[in-house]
C-alpha cells in the first residue's frame, strides 16, 4: 500500500470564516513533510480533515489510497494523530496511558516495542509517574509513543513543539528523523519558520491558502532577490529611516540586524551605507546574506496580500 | 472485548484518583441520609394534649396521670364532645387528643377490654407517628401493671387516627427521595462530566480517531457508573433499614430491578447531556438545573405534588424521578408487587429507550 | 536606553521550596528602557523569579528592587508601576476594545477623562479606531497581540513583563509587534521578555539564560554567540541547557 496523501481542491469554512481555500497537496509515502504557517492559517483544520474529524465542504482527500470521507473507519486504523492540545490522561501514569492506547487499538505494548523503542527508553525511567506531572518535553515524547503504539502508516502531528523548550524541540525533531527511517509518512504542522529546515518538503500556508510547496533549499533558492543584513548602533532608527528610503522594497527587523531588499537589481551597497551615515548611524555593517525560510515566507505573504 | 476492558480500567482509574468524584460518590449519600434521618427523628417533649373522657373513672384518671407524668405530654384541655376535635387541632396548639370510651373502667375489668382512641394532627406526619408510638408504649406498660397476678388479662385497646394526612405520606419519604437524587446525581452528572472532560482536554479527538466506535465509548463511560450507582442504591437502602428502621415491605429483588432501570435512565440522560455540552462546566450546569433541581423540587420528594400549582403538576409528569419515587414508595412502604407499579415502570422504560436512541443519534463520529 | 538608571536590581536572590532551590543566587541589573530577554528551559526557575519580581511571591533571601520599590515592603506600589502581558491571557474576549482599555485603565486608578484621551491616541496609533466597539473575539490574532501590549503599557509603567509575547504570530505581524516594543523602549519603558523561542531572544538588547536556577550567561545576543562560538541563539541555548540537571 502506498502511504501517501493526496489533497485535491479542498475547501472548508466555518460560518463566515474560510479556513481553507482550495488546497492542493501531494505528500509522498515516507516523506517528512512540514505544514508551516502562523496561528489561524488553517493548519489545525487541515489536520482534522485528514484525521477524519471534520468533513470537507468540497474537494477530495485520499490517504493510503483510501478515501478519507467515505472510508473513515479504515483510515482510523492507519492513522497516528497527535492533536495540538496536549491530549493524554493527566491522572493516569505514563505506562497506564500507553497501555490504554495499545488496548484501544487492540494490540500490546510488547508487540510494538520496536516501533517506539528509541523514544520509550527516554521516558521509561518515569513510567509510574502521572502524565500530568511530566515536563513539557516528556509529555510530548509520551504523546508520540501513544500515537505510534499501533504502528500507523501515517503520522499527523499538529504543532507538537509549541510550548516546548529548545532542547526538547531539538530532541523531538531528532526522534521524527528516526521514525522516518522506519518508512512512516510524517506530516508536522508548526508555526515556527526555523523548523522548516528539519523537513524534506514544506508547504507554507497563510490565511487558508498555500503560498508555496517545495523543499526548504529550493524555497530559499526561489527568493529571487539579493538580501542584505544591516547592523548599526541603533537598528530601530535605521529601520525607521530605511522605510523612508526611495529604493527600499522591503525592510524588516531580524533580531540583531535588519533584512533589506532593494527595488533595483543593480546598485551599490555604498549608497545605502551613505544614506544611513547621513542619518547619523554609526558602526554600520552591511553584508549580503542567504535568505532564510522566514524571509521567504514574509516575501510570499506580502506578495499574496498585494495580489488580493 | 479487550478494547472495552481497557477502557473500563481507565475509567475506574479516573474515578478512584479524583477526590471530588469519590466524595460525591460515597460521601454524599451517607451525609444526606444522616441529615434527613436525624432532622426527622426529633425527641418528643411536652407535647400539648387534650382529653375527651366519656368515662371519668379511676382507671382513666390513672392513665392520664401516667401519661402526663412521663414528661412527653402535657394536658392542656378537657373536651366535652368529639365535634370539638377539629376546631382544637385547627387552632394549632393541641397536637393530640386522647378519647376514652364510655364505661372504660368497667369494660376494662369486666370484659377485659377497654378502648381508647388517639387522634393526632398529622400535618407533621413524622412527629404524629412518633407521638402515637410513645403513647402506645405508655399504655402497654399500664397493661402489664394492671395484669400482675390476674388470671384473665385485661388490656387497653388503642386505635389511632391521623387528622389531615391520613396516609402518613412522607414519614419515610426521605429514603426514596434521596435514592432518586443520589442516583440521578451520580449517574447523570458524573457521566456527562466525564465525557465532557475528554472533550475539553482534547482526548476525545484521539478516541474518535481510534477504531473505537461510539457505542464502545459510551458503554465504557457508562459501565463504571452503573456499578457504582448500584452500590450506592444498596448503601442507601441499607442505611435506611439498619439505622433508621425504614422498612422494605415489598420484594427486595423487584426494588433492585427498578433501581437498575432508573440508573439506566439517569445514565442515558447523562450521555444525552454530554452530547450537548462542550465543557465540564456546561455539563455541570446542565445537570444541576435540568436534573438536580427538578428532582428535588418537582418530584414530590420534598413538596407534595398535589399541593403544587397546576402548571407545575403538569411539568412533574415529565420528571423521571417522580415515577421512581412512586415505585419505591409503593414497594418499600406499602409492600405492593409489580402489578401496582407496572405503569410507572413502563414510563421509565420508555424514557430510557428514548434517551438512548437520542444520544446514539447525537453522538458524533466526528467533531462536527 | 539609559544605562545609569537601573530599574531592576537583583542581588543574591535565593528562593527555596523545602530542599529544592528554584533560584540559586541570582544577581543582575536591568537599565531603564532596556529590552531584557529572560530565557531558560522548562523548570529552570524562570517563573519563580518573575513571580518575585512582580511582587507575587517573597524571595527566601536577597536584595531585590523593582522600579525603585522593595519587593518585601512595597509590593502594592511595585504592582502599580509594572505592566504584564502574556500570550495566553491578556484581554477579555467578550468585552469590546474600548471596554477592555477602560477596565485596565480603571484598575490602575486612571480617571475616565484620562482613559478616553489616551484611548483615542492609542487607537489612532494602532489604526484600530474603526474597531473601537468590536469585541476582542472578532479581531485577528495579530491585532489582539498588539492591542494587548498597548493595554499593558497603558498606565505608563516603569517596566512591562512579556511572557512569550509573539509565539505563533505570523512573521509580518510579529515585526509590527516588535515595532511597538521598540517604540515603548524609546519612551523609557523597560521591557522584560521571557520566552522559549530563541528567535525572540535575538531582538533583545541583552539576554540572560537560566539553567538549574542559576543565571549561566548574560550578555548581548551578538556577544553570546561569539562567546559560545554559535551561529544563532538556539545553539547558545542548547550548549548551556544540555548541562542542566533539572530537566528530568
Amino acid at each position: 500500500m502506498d502511504a501517501g496523501i493526496q489533497i485535491d481542491n479542498l475547501s472548508k469554512s466555518y460560518d463566515d470564516v474560510h479556513a481553507l481555500k482550495n488546497i492542493n497537496l501531494d505528500i509522498k509515502a515516507g516523506e517528512l513533510f512540514g505544514i508551516i504557517g502562523p496561528d489561524g492559517a488553517g493548519k489545525t483544520t487541515l489536520f482534522r480533515l485528514l484525521a477524519t474529524l471534520l468533513l470537507p465542504d468540497s474537494g477530495k482527500l485520499r490517504l493510503c489510497e483510501t478515501d478519507v470521507v467515505d472510508q473513515y473507519k479504515v483510515i482510523r486504523n492507519l492513522l497516528g494523530y497527535m492533536p495540538g492540545k496536549f491530549s493524554l490522561y493527566q491522572d493516569l501514569s505514563v505506562i497506564e496511558n500507553l497501555e490504554f492506547f495499545a488496548r484501544v487499538f487492540n494490540t500490546r505494548i510488547a508487540d510494538n516495542m520496536d516501533m517506539i523503542h528509541d523514544i520509550w527508553v527516554q521516558i521509561e525511567p518515569f513510567k509510574d509517574r502521572l502524565a500530568g506531572k511530566l515536563s513539557g518535553g516528556m509529555k510530548q515524547k509520551l504523546a508520540l509513543c501513544c500515537a505510534l503504539i499501533h504502528q500507523p502508516k501515517v503520522l499527523l502531528l499538529d504543532e507538537p513543539t509549541t510550548g516546548v523548550d529548545a532542547v526538547s524541540r531539538n530532541e523531538f525533531w531528532q526522534m521524527l528523523k528516526g521514525l522516518k527511517s522506519k518508512g512512516i509518512t510524517i506530516v508536522v504542522a508548526t508555526p515556527y519558520m526555523d523548523e522548516a529546515n528539519m523537513c524534506e518538503r514544506v508547504a507554507l500556508i497563510q490565511e487558508g491558502e498555500i503560498l508555496q510547496v517545495n523543499s526548504p533549499a529550493e524555497i530559499v533558492d526561489q527568493f529571487g532577490k539579493d538580501l542584505y543584513a544591516i547592523k548599526s548602533d541603533d537598528n530601530y532608527q535605521s529601520l525607521l529611516d530605511l522605510r523612508e528610503f526611495d529604493h527600499t522594497e522591503s525592510v524588516f527587523l531580524f533580531g540583531q540586524s535588519l533584512h533589506y531588499t532593494d527595488v533595483r537589481n543593480d546598485f551599490l551597497i555604498d549608497e545605502i551605507e551613505d544614506y544611513l551615515k547621513n542619518k547619523g548611524r554609526l558602526q554600520l555593517e552591511i553584508e549580503k546574506i542567504k535568505p532564510g525560510i522566514e524571509d521567504c515566507f514574509m516575501a510570499l505573504s506580502v506578495k499574496s496580500d498585494q495580489h488580493e | 472485548m479487550n478494547r472495552f476492558f481497557g477502557f473500563l480500567k481507565k475509567e475506574f482509574y479516573h474515578i478512584f484518583r479524583d477526590k471530588r468524584s469519590m466524595l460525591i460518590l460515597f460521601g454524599m449519600p451517607i451525609v444526606q441520609i444522616m441529615l434527613f434521618g436525624y432532622v426527622i427523628n426529633t425527641d418528643l417533649k411536652d407535647v400539648k394534649m387534650a382529653v375527651l373522657d366519656h368515662s371519668k373513672d379511676e382507671y382513666t384518671a390513672e392513665i392520664i396521670n401516667k401519661i402526663t407524668s412521663s414528661g412527653y405530654f402535657q394536658l392542656t384541655e378537657n373536651l366535652q364532645h368529639l365535634d370539638q376535635a377539629d376546631a382544637v387541632f385547627r387552632k394549632g396548639e393541641v397536637k393530640l387528643i386522647l378519647v376514652f370510651e364510655p364505661d372504660f373502667g368497667k369494660n376494662l375489668i369486666k370484659n377485659s377490654n377497654g378502648n381508647v382512641q388517639i387522634l393526632t394532627d398529622a400535618s407533621d406526619p413524622n412527629t404524629a407517628n412518633l407521638e402515637v408510638n410513645y403513647l402506645q408504649g405508655i399504655l402497654q406498660n399500664y397493661n402489664v401493671e394492671i395484669n400482675e397476678g390476674r388470671p384473665v388479662p385485661s388490656s387497653v385497646q388503642v386505635k389511632s387516627r391521623m387528622y389531615f394526612n391520613s396516609n402518613l405520606e412522607s414519614v419515610f419519604m426521605f429514603i426514596p427521595g434521596i435514592m432518586a437524587t443520589i442516583l440521578m446525581l451520580v449517574s447523570a452528572m458524573m457521566t456527562s462530566i466525564s465525557i465532557a472532560r475528554e472533550k475539553e482536554l482534547g482526548t476525545m479527538e484521539i478516541l474518535l480517531v481510534s477504531p473505537l466506535n461510539p457505542l464502545q465509548i459510551i458503554l465504557g463511560k457508562v459501565t463504571p457508573y452503573l456499578a457504582l450507582s448500584f452500590i450506592n442504591a444498596l448503601v442507601i437502602i441499607g442505611m435506611g433499614y439498619f439505622v433508621f428502621g425504614v422498612p422494605i415491605l415489598g420484594s427486595f429483588v423487584l426494588l433492585m430491578a427498578e433501581s437498575i432501570l432508573f440508573i439506566f435512565l439517569a445514565l442515558s440522560i447523562g450521555i444525552f447531556i454530554s452530547t450537548v455540552a462542550k465543557s465540564q462546566q456546561v455539563a455541570m450546569m446542565l445537570s444541576m438545573f435540568v436534573l438536580m433541581l427538578p428532582t428535588i423540587i418537582l418530584s414530590g420528594f420534598i413538596f407534595p405534588i398535589r399541593n403544587m400549582p397546576v402548571p407545575l403538576q403538569v411539568i412533574s409528569h415529565i420528571i423521571p424521578p417522580k415515577y421512581f419515587i412512586i415505585i419505591l414508595k409503593n414497594i418499600m412502604l406499602k409492600g405492593v408487587g409489580f402489578e401496582y407499579v407496572w405503569k410507572e415502570t413502563l414510563v421509565l422504560f420508555g424514557m430510557t429507550i428514548g434517551f438512548i436512541v437520542l444520544s446514539l443519534k447525537k453522538f458524533k463520529v466526528r467533531l462536527q | 536606553m539609559n544605562k545609569d538608571v537601573k530599574v531592576i536590581r537583583v542581588k543574591n536572590l535565593y528562593k527555596k521550596f523545602g530542599d529544592f532551590t528554584a533560584n540559586d543566587n541570582l544577581s543582575f541589573e536591568v537599565s531603564k528602557g532596556e529590552i531584557f530577554g529572560f530565557l531558560g528551559a522548562n523548570g529552570a526557575g524562570k517563573t519563580t523569579a518573575i513571580k518575585i519580581l512582580c511582587g507575587l511571591s517573597y524571595p527566601s533571601s536577597g536584595e531585590i528592587s523593582v522600579a525603585g520599590f522593595d519587593v518585601y515592603k512595597e509590593r502594592e506600589l511595585l504592582k502599580r508601576n509594572i505592566g504584564y502581558m502574556s500570550q495566553k491571557f491578556s484581554l477579555y474576549e467578550d468585552l469590546t476594545v474600548y471596554e477592555n482599555i477602560r477596565f485596565y485603565g480603571g484598575i490602575y486608578g486612571m480617571t475616565k477623562q484620562e482613559i478616553d484621551t489616551k484611548t483615542n491616541g492609542l487607537l489612532d496609533q494602532l489604526d484600530l479606531q474603526h474597531s473601537r466597539n468590536k469585541r476582542i473575539s472578532s479581531l485577528p490574532l495579530g491585532w489582539k497581540q498588539k492591542l494587548a501590549f498597548s493595554v499593558a503599557i497603558f498606565h505608563n509603567p516603569e517596566i512591562v513583563f512579556l511572557d512569550e509575547p509573539t509565539g505563533g504570530v505570523d512573521p509580518v505581524t510579529r515585526r509590527q509587534f516588535w515595532d511597538l516594543i521598540y517604540e515603548a523602549s524609546r519612551a523609557g519603558i523597560t521591557i522584560f521578555v521571557t520566552t522559549h523561542y530563541m528567535d525572540e531572544a535575538e531582538y533583545c538588547d541583552r539576554v540572560s539564560i537560566m539553567v538549574d536556577g542559576r543565571v549561566e550567561a548574560l550578555d548581548t545576543p551578538t556577544k553570546l554567540k561569539e562567546q559560545f562560538n554559535a551561529l544563532d541563539m538556539d545553539q547558545v541555548f542548547l550548549s548551556l541547557a544540555r548541562k542542566a540537571k533539572n530537566v528530568e
